[in-house]
């Protein structure tokens, strides 16, 4: 790990004009991710503003959803009385992830920045065009069995690793970030995931110095009908080969309202769209989840060693979409 | 030959200062082995290295600790003051050093075991704050004023922790390396059992509840993040069953093994 210098902000004034003036500086929450990266010398700041005992880890109900608190643990998170009567797919999601002691120290805001586990970005001695634009994707020609199915290009196929992401693209989320301006601005969790033209290291649209101040939930009718299905090489801790987050609300025998997030598919926490279309106003059966899922998986495009993945990800999202209406 | 070997050694010992002579003497190089050793660096080197060992020489006296092993001065120093198994510490350390290092390297509590150092295995695992954490993922600088807890922290003098007696009765480890991780998990999950926390397979995440009665299979997902390569998993499962069910179980009896959902 290189040397840097530590600093622990008094507030978020202090904290983002230490990182907006300095460009390898960079906030630290958790650390479970950054400090794994730093010891593998994928990254390399020089400067860490630890920012982890700032007062915005609150959850509460607003106006129009529930806001959670960018430093809020993701244990806290999961097991906030109102995240699990009324957003039970993000607590699933969440501890979906990583294991207890993970989860005790991962931050919400931190898990929104987290980088891909792809081993070709691990390794500095491999090609990587996140790393260094124009080195090449590893990946692309290598072993790619974990890697991306969907929303893919040629520059990079990485997956994005987060379970608790899946819940917020389906849920609809709100991303809500300052600037060391004083500078509000809110990101639909959907359009999040914009990497620079350049990529340089980043998966987000957030620029150098932003912070993430919380996160909105907006209000639904999905609590009694949702489910998070996980499946990895291993029981548990262990990434997701593909892993799927299913909402929907029902009426008259009917789907009125449904979202489908998808994980372990794509470099981005994926909405299924296709799928959602397919489903509106449709009876909950099975034959219309297998419907659902074929859609969505149309555009897939495998890889020499994921292939498996496509037909995967339709049998996850036809059982977690029973799952979520009592079906199985 | 353009000019002989001797030639180098006569000119670079000449512009050697008498300094210069008292370091290669302290090095224990004399007469030939001199001759030697400055032909093989030749002019230009000679002078890097006696200015490099001049310059280690400062540096471990500006130490004052008459070791050749003294540590030199802390880059990036940091203090910190936290709580360790009751005890309050204050180091100054480098802002790079993690929790797991501060504890194994400075304060002399191995129990915590480096096993992989990137949060993968579990063995690094201590409770901060009444949480269990990572070490090898906790920067010591972040824990300034907080209060840690280390598997040489749980008995109370002679009295082990309930969980340590029953990792013993139950034969819970073979090589013992992930054991100190497990024991500090398990710990914490009786808490967290306690304020009725979910985990993955919680069969209905809506209803918060008190205490949580585990299942086995609630056991070993909450302990997945402490791996053991012994597979010693069963005995573990069985340690924790009998402190949080309360009920003594006979530790010869067969461990039972659940199929996972194979369904997908």
């Amino acid at each position: 790990m290189r040397p840097f210098k530590y600093t622990r902000a008094a507030d978020t004034g202090t904290a983002m004009l230490a990182v907006s003036s300095n460009k390898d500086a960079k906030y630290i929450a958790g650390g479970t991710n950054l400090l794994d990266l730093m010891k593998e010398g994928v990254e390399n700041p020089t400067e860490l503003v630890d920012i982890s005992r700032l007062n915005l880890s609150q959850i509460r109900t607003t106006a129009t959803g529930l806001s959670l608190g960018a430093l809020a643990t993701n244990s806290d998170t999961a097991n906030h009385p109102l995240v699990r009567r009324d957003y039970p797919l993000l607590t699933q999601a969440i501890l979906a992830g990583a294991s207890a002691q993970i989860r005790n120290m991962a931050t919400n805001g931190g898990n929104l920045m987290q980088q891909t586990r792809c081993a070709y970005f691990y390794d500095i001695a491999m090609p990587c065009n996140k790393r260094e634009m124009g080195s090449g994707c590893g990946a692309l020609e290598g072993f790619n069995r974990n890697h991306a199915i969907l929303g893919w290009n040629s520059n990079c196929v990485d997956v994005h690793p987060s379970d608790m992401c899946v819940a917020l693209v389906a849920l609809d989320a709100t991303v809500y970030v300052q600037d060391s301006g004083g500078k509000a601005r809110s990101i639909p969790f959907v359009d999040l995931y914009q990497p620079s033209a350049d990529m340089s290291m980043s998966d987000t649209s957030l620029k150098h110095g932003e912070l993430i101040t919380s996160i909105e939930l907006p209000k639904n009718s999905f609590a009694s009908n949702s489910y998070y299905l996980k499946v990895r090489d291993r029981a548990s801790y262990a990434f997701a080969l593909v892993s799927v987050g299913a909402a929907l609300e029902l009426s008259g025998g009917k789907i009125k309202h449904v979202r489908v997030g998808m994980g372990g598919v794509a470099p981005k926490p994926w909405r299924a769209m296709e799928a959602e279309k397919m489903l509106i106003g449709k009876a909950p059966t099975e034959e219309n989840f297998k419907a659902a899922a074929d859609a969505e998986m149309k555009a897939a495009k495998p890889l020499k060693h994921n292939t498996f993945k496509i037909e995967l990800s339709k049998r996850a999202m036809i059982l977690a979409l029973k799952r979520a209406t009592g079906k199985a | 030959m353009a000019f002989e070997e001797n030639d180098l050694v006569t000119d670079a010992e000449q512009r050697m200062t008498a300094d210069e002579e008292a370091l290669l003497d302290e090095l224990g190089i004399y007469g030939d082995s001199r001759r030697k050793f400055l032909g093989q660096l030749g002019g230009a080197g000679l002078g890097a290295l006696v200015l490099n060992i001049v310059a280690e020489q400062k540096a471990l006296a500006f130490n004052d600790s008459g070791s050749a092993y003294a540590t030199p001065a802390i880059e990036n120093s940091v203090t910190v003051t936290f709580n360790v198994n009751g005890v309050k510490k204050s180091l100054d350390l480098d802002s790079r050093m993690t929790l797991l290092d501060a504890l194994r390297e400075r304060l002399g509590l191995t129990g915590s075991k480096k096993g992989c150092d990137h949060g993968q295995c579990g063995a690094c695992t201590v409770i901060v704050e009444g949480r269990r954490v990572l070490g090898c993922l906790t920067l010591t600088a972040q824990c300034d004023g907080r209060s840690v807890t280390t598997i040489e922290g749980l008995a109370t003098g002679d009295q082990l922790h309930p969980i340590q007696t029953a990792f013993i009765k139950h034969d819970a480890f073979q090589c013992g390396f992930c054991t100190p991780g497990q024991i500090c998990s398990a710990v914490a999950l009786m808490q967290e059992a306690k304020n009725g926390d979910a985990s993955y397979v919680t069969p209905s995440v809506r209803q918060k509840t008190g205490a949580m009665q585990l299942s086995d299979e609630e056991i070993r997902e909450r302990m997945s993040g402490n791996l053991c390569r012994c597979g010693a998993y069963p005995n573990i499962v069985a340690a924790i069953r009998e402190i949080h069910t309360g009920k003594a179980t006979d530790p010869m009896a067969a461990a039972t093994m659940e199929v996972h959902d194979a369904t997908v």
